[in-house]
């Protein structure tokens, strides 16, 4: 950066081990006042906030959870980057904030000890203590602070309890400035050091922590850095460091025994532990985790979760949609029919409104996925399908970014960074588009409530609509599995992975941090909504508007007729008249042609599109009640059966489902990967696997029913 | 004579006494607590007998049945 003369608000980075309550305390701190941003270079996400620390702006970055800064994944080498200041946009961080869980405090201190090394200001915040004084653990604070040689705050962020004395300590530590000092193994320290000298002498500037990752971590993220950035003989000579320090014995296994030594003493002396009342979450896990009822609670919950988005969205979605017909009747009523009334009615509320109307399905979804993350329960789950996605190449951990993924999977392929292992990532983020995600759900609503009957079963309790629904989801995971299958066994055939996954405790999910990443979540799929589809939505009214016909020229409302010719001479009609032959084995008209067409950059554009269509040429005909339902069941083909056929638009949902349409994902994809080869192979293979799958349905749907 | 952590069944417990092999594997299970004298038990196995849940240092974590072969445990109880 080297823009010293102006002095940036002082930088404290929060660190501590996955499920410590890490962002619980994160948002405690810095509220609503967060952005997410990407480190440059590496696919790592972080989270950036602002506090108030007494007189002073802090920003606070929120780095991964990680139980250790060994780099072994690309979340680690960030941790170690940000430590020692090799991230220009954050700069040397003037403290860290290491939160440690009262619960399992010697795990915690092991990431503790490492960055006490790091010689960094620290202040530990000590949480979840009144979950530990449940579980009869009473740690001595201050002899904790005593051994660890920094401040430590007893908190418990999901009450807010103990920030005001964790601020005042943060704000001590950033005014002093005094670096924590732990020094364990001093040979590899000096080692360490020496290295980086001779390193930075050398030409290639290398801090200490980083050189004595590099020393430890043989073969990890760190070393392989290095060497690709330097010249092939370092590694004799960094065989020979490592031969001189471990004396024929592993660095890595020494560095656990140092520091497992270390904390055993000091939990020795500062953690007692007195009877242990019934631990409700063990037993909770004999029958969540049970091979068999486990099994099937997993398949009840997920029931429960896809009902509820479905039932519990429907009057809000029906008051949404009530809404902006009557805008759209206001507007009708108040504006001379012309291009402008039109382009307000047809293009800006049909737009928006159909793409707002699914805000309650996606925000239910959401609500479900934190809160199976919140809890914990999502790790059992990982737990449970392991072996069962093994088989195909997937992993337990690929469980967690598939399910995001039936919400988005954007968020879905950026939650694969926890796989440290590229292949299995790699599997993931080429699997995780066919998951079934909230953008496909409008489409499938749609089609579903319009062409498929509501037969009702078993009292009412299932209907066949709902039905439908779980087996496009089901597809979704068959794509999804099926592709990963296919990949492992062709090019990128390799030995079995790891997975170790650890089962959080189990606990209750704090509504603060539900809220404020329900909005993040939120915010992300409307900004979509209002630039990406909303503007997709206009372009294709505008395609659908332009040229003006001749007709309509001439009469000062037009008619239903010139409606039709207006659209039917049309840019868009144009064009997918022109591709829509291309189509037509799958039933499609070019009206249903230019949807598709239209959506490929982002899916749920569809509805929009269908919107902007079906109400541009039955505008006037057709009351202001009548709906995109009604009037696509109204479309006729020239001899007179429907367009939409069940066969046909269950095959359009197939196209729907298989179809990579989404300009976020490829892009995502593209920077996960490194490259436009994957994005590129992903969305070739998707289409013509939607293609088929259209054409299939349609075929097949046709030769045996209709 | 150690055995290793995949030949217990769940219930049984016994001693870290190392590893059988050197790599990243081992150096993580290392660092969340998995390291020689720790004490271990098998807590129970998934649907088909894999992955398996272990406890130590007072925590649960799951690995599967090849990660858990590459443990070596003593004095299984």
């Amino acid at each position: 950066m080297g823009a010293e003369n102006v002095r940036k608000a002082p930088v404290l980075v929060t660190l501590g081990n996955p499920n410590t309550g890490k962002s619980t305390l994160f948002n405690a701190l810095t509220g609503l006042k967060q952005k997410v941003g990407n480190f440059p270079g590496v696919t790592v996400e972080h989270v950036v906030g602002a506090m108030r620390l007494g007189e002073r702006d802090v920003s606070v970055v929120d780095l991964p959870g990680t139980y250790s800064i060994s780099a072994q994944s690309p979340d680690e080498i960030v941790a170690v980057d940000v430590l020692q200041g090799r991230v220009a946009e954050i700069g040397v961080p003037d403290a860290v904030l290491l939160i440690v869980d009262a619960t399992n405090l010697r795990r915690n201190l092991f990431l503790a000890s490492q960055v006490l090394e790091m010689e960094l200001p620290v202040v530990v915040a000590l949480n979840m203590t009144d979950l530990a004084t449940t579980q009869g653990i009473s740690i001595d604070v201050p002899g904790l602070a005593a051994a660890l040689g920094v401040p430590v705050v007893p908190i418990v962020a999901a009450k807010s309890l103990g920030l005001g004395e964790l601020k005042a300590a943060l704000l001590d530590a950033i005014e002093r400035g005094e670096p924590a000092r732990l020094r364990l193994n001093a040979a590899i320290h000096e080692a360490a050091r020496a290295f980086a000298a001779e390193m930075t002498a050398a030409g290639h500037p290398l801090r200490r922590p980083e050189a004595e990752r590099i020393l430890i971590d043989r073969g990890g993220f760190a070393e392989k850095r290095l060497l690709a950035a330097t010249w092939p003989v370092l590694e004799e000579r960094l065989a020979t460091i490592r031969a001189g320090l471990a004396q024929g014995r592993d660095l890595a296994t020494l560095e656990a025994r140092d520091r497992y030594g270390w904390i055993n003493q000091i939990v020795g002396r500062v953690e007692q532990r007195g009877p242990a009342p019934r631990n409700w979450g063990q037993f909770a896990d004999r029958w969540l985790n049970h091979p068999v009822y486990g099994a099937l609670l997993f398949l009840f919950a997920m029931a429960a979760v896809f009902q509820s988005v479905f039932a519990g969205a429907a009057p809000i979605m029906t008051a949404i949609d009530r809404g902006t017909r009557g805008l759209s009747a206001g507007v009708l009523a108040r504006l001379e029919a012309g291009v402008l009334s039109s382009f307000l009615v047809d293009g800006v509320i049909a737009g928006v409104g159909s793409v707002v109307v699914f805000l309650p399905q996606i925000l239910i979804l959401f609500a479900f996925i934190i809160l199976l993350e919140d809890s914990g329960y999502m790790s059992r789950a990982a737990f449970l399908v392991d072996r069962l996605m093994r088989w195909c190449g997937l992993s337990g951990q690929s469980f967690i970014p598939m399910l995001s993924s039936f919400a988005c999977a954007v968020p879905g392929i950026m939650g694969t960074r926890v796989i440290g292992n590229y292949r299995d990532r790699l599997v993931t983020i080429l699997a995780a588009p066919f998951m079934t995600c909230s953008a496909r759900l409008p489409i499938y609503t749609l089609l579903i409530s319009a062409f498929v009957p509501d037969h009702r079963y078993l009292g009412g309790l299932v209907n066949l609509q709902g039905l439908v629904l779980l087996a496009f989801y089901l597809l979704g995971i068959v794509g999804a599995v099926g592709t990963a299958f296919l990949i492992n066994k062709t090019f990128l055939r390799g030995p079995p992975t790891r997975f170790l996954l650890e089962m959080p405790p189990y606990r209750l999910p704090n509504a603060r941090s539900l809220v404020i990443k329900l909005v993040s979540r939120v915010k992300i799929f409307l900004k979509r909504a209002g630039t990406m589809i909303f503007g997709v939505a206009i372009l294709v009214w505008a395609l659908a508007t332009f040229p003006r016909a001749d007709i309509s020229r001439d009469a000062a409302r037009p008619t239903a007729h010139a409606a039709t010719v207006q659209l039917e001479q049309s840019y868009l009609a144009r064009v997918s008249r022109s591709v829509s032959p291309l189509f037509a084995p799958l039933g499609w008209d070019w009206k249903v042609t230019a949807a598709v067409l239209a959506s490929f950059p982002a899916r749920e554009v569809v509805i929009a599109v269908l919107g902007t269509l079906y109400a541009v040429e039955n505008n006037q005909n057709a009351g202001p009640d009548a709906t995109l339902i009604s009037r696509m069941k109204e479309a006729r083909r020239p001899d007179g059966t429907p367009m939409f056929s069940l066969p046909m638009a269950l095959g359009l949902m197939m196209f729907y489902a298989l179809c990579l349409q989404c300009v976020s994902t490829i892009a995502v994809m593209r920077r996960e990967t490194n490259g436009w080869r994957w994005p590129a192979i992903a969305w070739s293979y998707m289409t013509a696997l939607g293609y088929l799958g259209a054409f299939a349905c349609y075929q097949l749907g046709t030769a045996l029913g209709a | 004579m150690a055995v290793s952590l995949a030949c217990l069944r769940p219930g049984q417990s016994g001693i870290v006494a190392g590893f059988d092999r050197v790599d990243e594997l081992t150096q993580r299970l290392m660092h969340l607590g998995v390291i020689d004298g720790t004490p271990v038990e098998v807590v129970r196995c998934a649907p088909a007998g894999d992955p398996i849940e272990i406890r130590v240092m007072g925590y649960a974590l799951s690995l599967r049945r090849s990660e858990a072969e590459a443990i070596l445990i003593d004095e299984v109880r």
